[in-house]
Parts: C-alpha cells; sequence; structure tokens
C-alpha cells in the first residue's frame, strides 16, 4: 500500500462492496486488498491511483457508459472497463499504458467535438469533471471539424434544431442540455439515491438526451422533488446551481447539520467568504449518507431573509409598537419584568419553553435558567406536543425514551410497518432510503387514514394499506397482536429470554379476548378484518421487520398506549436488538430527541432522571451551587390554564411559535394575552410574538456552533459558518438574561456547556467536542461501557431489564363525529415546507406548497357542492378557518386531511383541546369537523389579520 | 416568493391533460389484458399504438402508474423505439433502409430520388393523410441491399420505378 493519507471526500468511482472474502491485486504494481466484489476502479482509488472516469461515481452503482476507465489486465482480452470489472485474485492490472492512453484521448476527443469550449466564462469553471479529464489524459487538440451539433444555437446562420434552451424551471437549479454529456449520472442519481425516477434518457444513439419527465415537461412540472441528488453527481456544469451561478465557485467548507427535520442529516457547507454558496450533502454523514431533501439542499437563504429581526426590540403592552433598543437595555427590561412577576406572583409564575430548533447546548441552558435561576421546574419544550408519548411508552418498555436502531438499519430490513409517517415528505432522506430497500425486495405495511407517497413508490415490492380512522390505532395494532398470538405466530425463546414470560401470558390472555378480534375491530377502525390478518402475518413471518412511527402515533389520546402497542409487537416477534429490526420513532424536528435528553421536561433533569430522585438534584445542586425544587413544574397546556386564570405570568419562549403549532389557538391566544412578561427569541416575527413584551433576536443553525441530536440519538455537530447576523449565537444570549438575574454564569464556548452536560449526565459522560470532531458523530449511550457510543440499542437484554408487555385497551378518543360534526380532521406536513413555515415560507419552497389546502374526498366534496379550489369553511367545536378544497382519492370518505404550514389558514384554531392521557400530548391527527362552501375568511382569521398587523409596528429608530 | 414558472403551471403534474373518459377506459382495458404478464411494458405500447396510431402522451403516466413505474420511464422506452409514434402515421408507411449495407450500394441516391418522387421528406405524410415516409436504420436485408419496406411487405433490391409504383399503387 501506499503511504500516505487518502482524503476522505475522494470520490471512490464505485460504491464499497461488504464482503467478508479479501482479494489481492496489484494496479500498476502495487498490491492492493480490498473486499470480493469491489471493481478495479476502486481497487485503483484505494491503492492511491486514479483512473479517469466520467461516468462512474461512487454514490451510484458502475454503468460503464464513458469508456474513459478503460484498463489493461494481464490474461483478459481488449481493454476491459474498469467501472464494470470485479476484482479477482492475483489480477495484474495496469491503468497507464500507450494504448488505454490513445483510447482515453480518442474517447475525450469526442466527447469534447460535442461541446461548447466556454471553459472561462463556464458556472462550472475550477469544478469540472469534464475539464479535468481532458487535462488527466492529455487532450491537446480536436480533430473533428465542427458539424452537427447540440451546443451551438445557430450554426452558418440557421437556428440548430438540435439546440434546447435551458430549463430554468427550478427555483433553486438550472438544467442546460447544451453542456450534457449524456453520462446518465443524474438520471441514475433521481433512481437510486432519491427513488423518485423523475428523470429519463430521451430518445437513442445521437438523439440522446436527458428528459425530466415526458416530452412537453420541464423540471417543476415532472416528478422531480428538488432533491439535488442530480445537481450534485454532474460531472459538467449542465445542472449546477442558481447560487453557484451567481456567486461562483465556493473557497472552503464548513461541515455542520441540517437544521430541519429529525433525520439531522450531515452537510458541508460550500463557504465563500461569508456567504453560503452551496450546501452539498456529506457523503460520510452516518445519517443521510451523502443524500438530502430539497429543505436542507436548497431552503437555507431564510437565514438572510430580509424579515429577519437583527436588534432587540421592547414595548411596554403587546398593543403597543415595538421599540428598538441596545441588548442591554433589553435584557435588563426582561429580567426586571421576570422578578417583579415572581415577588408579586410567586416564585413558580414564571418559566420557560426550550426550543427543539436550538442546539443541546442551548436547550440545556434554557432548562437550567428555569430550575437553577428562576428555581422551578416550569420548563417544558415542543416534544410535549409531539412525541413526548414516545419518551413515556419506550422508556415503560424498553427502558429508553428514544428510538433503538440507527438509519442504516433500514439496510438489512425484510418488512417495514410504517404507522402514522410519511416518509417521503416529513423526513425524506429516510424516506430515500426505504424506498431503496423496498426495490430490493422488502414488504410494505402502511398503517395511516391517508394513502401515502411511500404506497406510489416506483418499482416497490408488496405492500399492504390499512386505511384506519383516525384515532384507531391502538385497537388496529392489539388485533394485530391478536392474529400473531391466536395462530402462535410469537417468538417463544426471544420472549421467554428477553422478557417475563408469565407477564406475556396475561399479555395474551388479554389479546386472546374476542373484543380484539379483527372482526371486532373493522366495526371500530373501518380496515377489512382480513387486511388486519394479513398485516399481522406479514409482520410476524419476516425474518427481520421493522417499524417506523411518526406524530400519527403520537398526537392522539391515546398516544402513549399506542407507542406501548407497538413495543408490545416488536416483542413479541423478536424484532428488537438485531439490524433490520427495532422501532424507531421518526422525530419531527432536528433537536426533538436532544431537548428531551437535556432535560427539557418539567419532571426529569437532563437524561431523564426524576425531579424527586434525591442523587440526581444532589448532583445538581452541587454542580450548579444552588438549591433545586424537588416538585415537578408546569407542562405548556398547564402554563396555558395557569396564565388564563392569572395564576402564571412570565414566559421565556426560544425558537417556538407555540401560537401556531399549540392545539386550540384561541385558548393559547387569551393565555398569552393575559401574561406580564413575554419574551420570545426567535429568528422571525412569528405568531407568537404578537402577544410579546421582549423580542430577542436569535441567530440561524449557520451562525453558531453546537450539537443536534437526530431520531437515532446520534449527536451531530453544528459549526459556524458565519458570524451571527443578530450579533450573538443563542446561547450567549441566555446567558445574558441569566448574568441580568445574578446567575454568574461564564461559558466562553458550546463546548464547555457539552462538558458540563458530559459530567452531570451517565448516558453522555463520554461526548466531548474532541470526540465529535474525531468521530464526526456519536450515538448516545456514549460513557466508559460504549465510548464511541451505542448504534443499535438493547442487543443483549433491554436497558430497563425486561422488556414489559402492558394490555393495550383501546379507549376511544371523547372527539366523536356526530350531526353538527360529521366529518374526521387530520393534519401532516408536505415535503417542501416544514412545520409552522417560519423558514421555508421565506425561501423559494413556496413554488411547490403556496398554501395549506383541505383534502376532501370526492364523494363528501359531491355531497356539500364543493368543487377542486373552492374556498370551504372548516368548523369544530373549538373554532372554524377558511381554506381551498382539493379533491382526491387520497383520503377516504368522511375523512379530511390539511398541513398547518400558514399562518394564514391557522388549521390549529380548529384542533380541539383533547390530549393524551399519559404525556397531554395534544390530539392534533383526530378533530371531528364540519366542512362547507364559504366565500372569504372566518371572523377569527379578520380578527387575527388586524391585531397580527398592529402588534408587528416596529417604530423608527431614535436619533 | 412566488416564481412566474408557477404561476402558469402547477408543479409536478404533466403539462398535458393526462387521459380521461372513454379513452381511459379503453387504455385501461389493454393494460387490463396484460396483467400478469412479465414485462408488460412493450406489449402494452404495441397495443396502444395500435388502437391510437400512436403512443399519446397523455396515457404514459397511466401506464407507468399501473406498472409501478414513472412516468420518464415510460417516456424513455417509448422515445428508444422510433416506430413508437408521437403522431399518426398515414394510410400506409413506405420505409426506406438508410444503414451502411445499404449505402455502399446506392441507398442514399436512391432515397433522394424517391423523395422527389413522392413529394415527401422523411417523417412526413402527404397532405390526403395516404402515405409516410420513413428512414429505418437496417431491416435486416443486407443481402439484397438496398432494401425498402411497404407496410408490411419488405422490398429487396429495391429500384426507384418499383418503390414508387408500390408507394403509388396504395390507396
Amino acid at each position: 500500500m501506499k503511504d500516505f493519507i487518502i482524503p476522505d471526500d475522494r470520490d471512490f468511482g464505485t460504491p464499497a462492496s461488504h464482503s467478508d472474502i479479501a482479494v489481492t491485486l496489484t494496479v500498476d504494481g502495487i498490491p492492493v486488498s480490498v473486499p470480493a466484489g469491489t471493481s478495479v476502479m476502486r481497487a485503483a482509488a484505494i491503492a492511491g491511483i486514479t483512473v479517469p472516469k466520467l461516468c462512474a461515481t461512487d454514490h451510484l452503482t458502475a454503468f460503464g457508459s464513458c469508456r474513459l476507465c478503460v484498463v489493461q489486465i494481464d490474461g483478459m482480452r481488449g481493454t476491459p472497463a474498469s467501472c464494470t470489472t470485479p476484482v479477482a485474485e492475483g489480477m495484474v492490472v495496469r491503468t497507464q499504458t500507450d494504448e488505454v492512453a490513445r483510447i482515453r484521448r480518442g474517447v475525450m476527443e469526442l466527447y469534447i467535438s460535442d461541446h461548447p469550449l466556454d471553459c472561462l466564462t463556464c458556472a462550472a469553471n475550477g469544478d469540472c469533471e469534464l475539464q479535468d479529464m481532458a487535462g488527466a489524459v492529455g487532450l491537446r487538440e480536436v480533430r473533428y471539424e465542427p458539424g452537427k451539433n447540440h451546443f451551438q444555437r445557430r450554426e452558418n446562420d440557421e437556428p440548430n434544431p438540435e439546440w434546447r434552451a435551458k430549463d430554468h424551471s427550478n427555483p433553486y437549479f438550472t438544467f442546460d442540455p447544451a453542456k450534457c454529456i449524456v453520462c446518465s449520472r443524474c438520471v441514475r442519481a433521481c433512481e437510486e439515491v432519491q427513488g423518485t425516477f423523475a428523470l429519463t434518457i430521451d430518445g437513442r444513439g445521437f438523439d440522446s438526451r436527458v428528459s425530466a419527465g415526458m416530452a412537453s415537461d420541464s423540471f417543476l412540472s415532472s416528478d422531480c422533488v428538488s432533491c439535488g441528488a442530480c445537481v450534485q453527481v454532474c460531472p459538467t456544469a449542465t445542472l449546477i446551481e442558481n447560487k453557484v451561478i451567481e456567486v461562483g465557485t465556493p473557497e472552503r467548507i464548513v461541515k455542520t447539520t441540517c437544521a430541519y427535520c429529525g433525520v439531522g442529516c450531515s452537510f458541508d457547507a460550500h463557504m465563500r467568504g461569508e456567504t453560503v454558496v452551496k450546501m452539498v450533502p456529506s457523503k460520510d454523514g452516518k445519517a443521510n449518507r451523502g443524500h438530502s431533501c430539497v429543505k436542507g439542499r436548497f431552503a437555507w437563504g431564510y437565514a438572510t431573509h430580509a424579515e429577519r429581526i437583527l436588534n432587540p426590540m421592547i414595548r411596554e403592552h403587546y398593543t403597543d409598537p415595538w421599540r428598538v433598543v441596545s441588548w442591554e437595555e433589553a435584557i435588563r427590561f426582561a429580567a426586571d419584568r421576570l422578578r417583579a412577576a415572581q415577588e408579586r406572583h410567586g416564585r413558580d409564575s414564571v418559566g420557560v419553553i426550550t426550543s427543539s430548533r436550538c442546539t443541546n447546548e442551548e436547550t440545556y441552558l434554557v432548562q437550567k435558567l428555569a430550575r437553577a435561576v428562576f428555581g422551578n421546574n416550569n420548563t417544558d419544550t415542543c416534544a410535549r406536543v409531539c412525541h413526548s408519548p414516545t419518551g413515556y411508552g419506550l422508556k415503560t418498555a424498553f427502558g429508553t425514551s428514544a428510538g433503538t436502531h440507527d438509519f442504516d438499519s433500514v439496510e438489512h430490513t425484510d418488512l417495514a410497518l410504517v404507522i402514522g409517517a410519511n416518509p417521503t415528505e416529513g423526513h425524506p432522506v429516510f424516506g430515500s432510503r426505504l424506498r431503496r430497500r423496498l426495490r430490493e425486495g422488502a414488504g410494505l405495511i402502511v398503517i395511516d387514514p391517508r394513502h401515502i407517497d411511500l404506497l406510489d413508490s416506483v418499482h416497490r415490492n408488496d405492500a399492504i394499506h390499512l386505511p384506519l380512522l383516525p384515532g384507531t390505532n391502538v385497537a388496529v395494532l392489539t388485533a394485530m397482536a391478536h392474529v400473531i398470538a391466536a395462530e402462535g405466530l410469537y417468538d417463544e425463546a426471544y420472549i421467554r429470554e428477553r422478557c417475563d414470560w408469565d407477564e406475556f401470558l396475561e399479555y395474551r390472555d388479554f389479546l386472546l379476548d374476542p373484543r380484539h378480534s379483527p372482526e371486532e375491530v373493522e366495526r371500530q377502525s373501518h380496515v377489512p378484518a382480513d387486511l388486519i390478518r394479513q398485516a399481522a402475518r406479514a409482520y410476524a413471518k419476516a425474518p427481520r421487520a421493522s417499524i417506523y412511527y411518526g406524530l400519527g402515533v403520537t398526537e392522539h389520546s391515546q398516544g402513549s398506549t399506542t407507542v406501548m402497542a407497538i413495543a408490545n409487537l416488536a416483542m413479541m416477534t423478536g424484532n428488537i436488538g438485531k439490524p433490520g429490526t427495532g422501532v424507531n420513532p421518526l422525530r419531527g424536528q432536528n433537536n426533538v430527541q436532544g431537548s428531551c435528553d437535556m432535560g427539557s421536561f418539567p419532571h426529569e433533569f437532563p437524561g431523564y432522571r426524576h425531579v424527586t430522585d434525591i442523587e440526581t438534584r444532589k448532583l445538581y445542586e452541587q454542580a450548579w451551587g444552588v438549591p433545586l425544587s424537588d416538585e415537578p413544574g408546569l407542562r405548556i397546556p398547564n402554563m396555558f390554564d395557569a396564565a388564563t386564570q392569572g395564576r402564571f405570568k412570565g414566559l421565556y419562549c426560544q425558537g417556538e411559535d407555540v401560537l401556531q403549532s399549540d392545539p386550540d389557538t384561541s385558548h393559547v391566544q387569551s393565555a398569552l394575552a393575559n401574561l406580564d412578561i413575554l419574551i420570545v427569541h426567535d429568528l422571525f416575527l412569528n405568531e407568537t410574538s404578537n402577544y410579546a413584551h421582549v423580542f430577542l433576536p436569535g441567530s440561524s443553525f449557520l451562525e453558531k456552533d453546537g450539537t443536534f441530536t437526530n431520531a437515532e440519538r446520534r449527536i451531530n455537530m453544528v459549526r459556524r459558518a458565519m458570524t451571527p447576523l443578530n450579533g450573538h449565537a443563542d446561547w450567549e444570549i441566555t446567558v445574558m438574561l441569566a448574568n441580568a438575574l445574578g446567575a454568574g454564569w461564564d461559558y466562553g464556548h458550546p463546548s464547555e456547556i457539552m462538558d458540563e452536560i458530559a459530567l452531570t449526565t451517565p448516558s453522555f459522560s463520554g461526548v466531548s467536542y474532541a470526540l465529535l470532531d474525531r468521530e464526526q458523530s456519536v450515538q448516545w449511550p456514549c460513557n466508559e461501557k460504549a465510548p464511541l457510543g451505542t448504534p443499535v440499542m438493547h442487543i443483549d437484554g433491554f436497558v430497563r431489564g425486561k422488556g414489559k408487555f402492558i394490555n393495550t385497551e383501546y379507549v376511544p378518543s371523547e372527539e366523536r363525529t356526530g350531526g353538527r360534526f360529521p366529518l374526521l380532521l387530520t393534519t401532516g406536513r408536505t415535503l417542501t415546507q416544514y412545520n409552522v413555515g417560519a423558514q421555508t415560507r421565506r425561501t423559494d419552497n413556496t413554488v411547490w406548497h403556496p398554501e395549506d389546502v383541505l383534502e376532501i374526498h370526492p364523494h363528501d366534496a359531491e355531497q356539500r357542492g364543493i368543487r377542486e379550489g373552492d374556498y370551504v369553511r372548516v368548523a369544530s367545536r373549538a373554532g372554524d378557518t377558511t381554506i381551498r378544497a382539493k379533491i382526491t382519492e387520497r383520503v377516504a370518505p368522511g375523512v379530511v386531511y390539511t398541513t398547518f404550514h400558514h399562518p394564514t389558514t391557522q388549521a390549529n384554531v380548529v384542533t380541539t383541546d383533547n390530549s393524551d392521557w399519559a404525556t397531554n400530548c395534544p390530539e392534533f391527527k383526530v378533530t371531528a369537523v364540519q366542512v362547507s362552501p364559504s366565500n372569504g375568511p372566518s371572523e377569527w382569521q379578520e380578527q387575527y389579520r388586524s391585531h397580527s398587523e398592529l402588534s408587528r409596528r416596529i417604530l423608527p429608530a431614535a436619533e | 416568493m412566488q416564481s412566474p414558472a408557477n404561476a402558469s403551471h402547477p408543479p409536478n403534474t404533466p403539462k398535458v391533460a393526462v387521459l380521461d373518459g372513454e379513452g381511459l377506459e379503453r387504455l385501461h382495458a389493454i393494460i387490463a389484458r396484460h396483467a400478469g404478464s412479465e414485462g408488460p411494458l412493450l406489449p402494452i405500447l404495441h397495443d396502444v399504438q395500435a388502437e391510437w396510431g400512436m403512443i399519446p402522451e397523455a396515457a404514459q403516466p397511466i401506464i407507468g402508474s399501473a406498472l409501478g413505474m414513472s412516468r420518464a420511464e415510460v417516456y424513455g422506452v417509448v422515445s428508444f423505439y422510433h416506430d413508437f409514434r408521437e403522431a399518426p402515421a398515414g394510410r400506409h408507411v413506405l420505409r426506406l433502409c438508410r444503414a451502411e449495407a445499404c449505402q455502399s450500394v446506392g441507398a442514399d441516391a436512391l432515397a433522394e430520388q424517391v423523395r422527389g418522387a413522392l413529394g415527401l421528406d422523411w417523417h412526413e405524410t402527404s397532405a390526403d393523410g395516404r402515405l409516410t415516409l420513413e428512414p429505418v436504420f437496417c431491416l435486416g436485408l443486407c443481402a439484397c441491399a438496398p432494401a425498402a419496406q411497404m407496410n408490411d411487405r419488405l422490398v429487396g433490391r429495391a429500384t426507384v420505378q418499383r418503390v414508387v409504383a408500390l408507394a403509388e399503387g396504395a390507396r
């Protein structure tokens, strides 16, 4: 082997082989050992030898079309392509001979004969593989006369019939067919990596061209979801980011982590000075493996959006206009009002809401602010309204409040059971990885009221869809367990070893009661009994079956019970603890897992240790040097209730828009209006800030150091790529506020905060920035027992000891349909928008989703005289709003569906204050509604809009 | 931030109106005939061409979703084969071979003369819809070059007179 360190961002030409058998060969006299199945090209790259190539990249399986990578192999005839030739023992490969040099030059000459020679003004100048290869093969002249070609707009004063105009339809990248060498990398990336199959090669021979969709389609009208995989693999300027065209080539790379969903993709921020030129998914990112979606890849322009607030502002009352002030004045004002509230209304009258979008370090500080400085446990996080049942349910069953497996595990699964999740829209990079596995032959079961896109995956294997009525998850899952128990499909050996057999027998007796039979449950859930049986058998019989679930499981009044039913299914079939199995919640936001880990909950310190636990409290009292309360604090809904009653007076809300994202908007509104001091710490004036007294401008993920923890417990580094436009990273702002209240904190860098977390939290004890810099990421628990973290949990036994079976009685939601409200409304997400839309609405992603719409079945629409695109009024027991209708069979009759990305529609005006019995997670997913034709905004919408305009006034800065 | 591209056409939606009504029923009948068979795409496309005389773009998304394919993939196959037409041909189709073996015995000159005699350029259909002239790359009749094809009938050692007579004789 050559004695040097291979930079890991090199392109090895073909993907790695995972064979255990080693094969030794020599390449240009250098011996190299590689796994069997490796290509000659990759073996050469591992030996440090670069074979010229155009159509090959290690993102994609070899294709063998460009013929530039030909080599000579002793004993083999001709000049085989090194990308498609697998290695063999004792093979002798020569990559540089006169013959291959001549062939390569000839091939390059042909490529260049149909390519414009405008390198100096080309957007890919300096980052073009065609240019590099022309250099590598020593191309010095092109003998071919200009003739028929694809790149000249006009030829001999005539329009060139082969020339095609650029496609500018996508807002983020441009397709210039004139520069295309038809290597098919883009088509293959769309198929293999993204799984959308939006691109193809149109025609053949000289007529071959890359085509998005069909003849009349553009990139925008095609199936393209703008994931950027094609742009990433394009070797020329044919597919290139508009920002690169605008700015030029980047000069440095900052490795960081996406701040959108819970997949937590690793990204390389390509910078020119303090300007982001492009965000490219890191090939070595362990969650995303070099892939991305439209949000992380392109929708980061909000960070420099004109509406971003960069200076602190205060006001006496929320109906006053904002006054721009100095940081000192704003912090002092906030601190004085908080102290005043506590003096007048007691120590427990103030609290904090931590953000699932901020870093672990920032979240840790905010909860510490409540506990150590306010002196109470009034800290909660938006996980309350999404995944709190996951924490509770999985901790009860397994002993840890987190998903059991890493995302790589999906590559080994034989069947994926997806419940109440829409991975291709909500968690797109995981969705692509799952779809790839479905194309390889894995089975799919979807339990969802809606026909989700995953069911339309191109070239997938068999799938079963259980289109249940919203709110009946527990009944359906228990019926599946009933079938498994009744037919003896459970894994007795596993249960005896890992769980309590007697407890299982009790659970089995519970299951076998006829009320849990598929026939009975069909009546409640509207899922045919036969489908429930098929699904149960498929799940139980698959050698390695995995469960992925989302908010369609948790945001119900039976959320915690459903999580337990899921855990039961996995345990009784032995599907925990080995690759390809597991119970994996798909977390909504980038750092939901982290914000839970960091003790954002009113009853738990960091690491899920109860506030009544004396040992833990002592530990923190020592570390923080103050006495701590052993009284669990207020949850978010309790804060609102207490505020309405006048007992809760002050709130510091970091990076969350509770008014838009929490249920029953009118109730939240009146609670916020009752506060003496509401501090909103965010990038933009959001809906919550309409009721705030202090606005502290936040910093974006591009402007600070820290860590995010994704859905697979992976702690990823977030690194500062540019100076905070608002002047301070978020953690510094919290420190200022705490110190104004007399805390005396002296953190110099987020790494010091992480050191404190590691010191006080057993499952993080091994974590440090030095470790993360070295390993890029680790999955907790990371401690003496697992110094490099834990990709798969519960391998040899459950964390709590024996896995616990819990009887999962179905208690129907109080929210019922009836004469006045005959339809069930359920809510979800789209691919291009994110949560309340504060970020994505300020990007070109609005091209795909300019407004929220209400999906309604043709039958229900016809009954009500509703046509496609009509404004309709959606009314529930809680409130009403208007929204445009979209008529589709994706939803079943009796069910309507919408998203909550836009504040003008405010879907949460209609959602109710029903919530999970254990954790108060609101029942977003089930609301009984009536839908009727409408001719304009509801009264609430009108009132809210005028209040919103009033409360967003900002006084001009004082002279 | 609405882009102008979006104002005219919704994203991720074909620009042609997807087949509906009676046409959709005919297409579903064709797809149903091939249900469960191995590699059904080409047989379906042949039947569609027999039914419509072409492969309507409006049919491609429906064929795709019936077979678990994307519409781009279907289009890739349709556009690969020159015999799948974007517009219906005339009642009769004359093909002249333009491949190397035929070229070596004067196919280019033959083609020039036939085009002149019929007053048709490549891919063109006569105004009365009677005849379409198509080039073809190899009919597998190299031993009898130059070769031509009039509808289903192959013509070896083709001459201008013979080809034009056949073409004009076809009503």
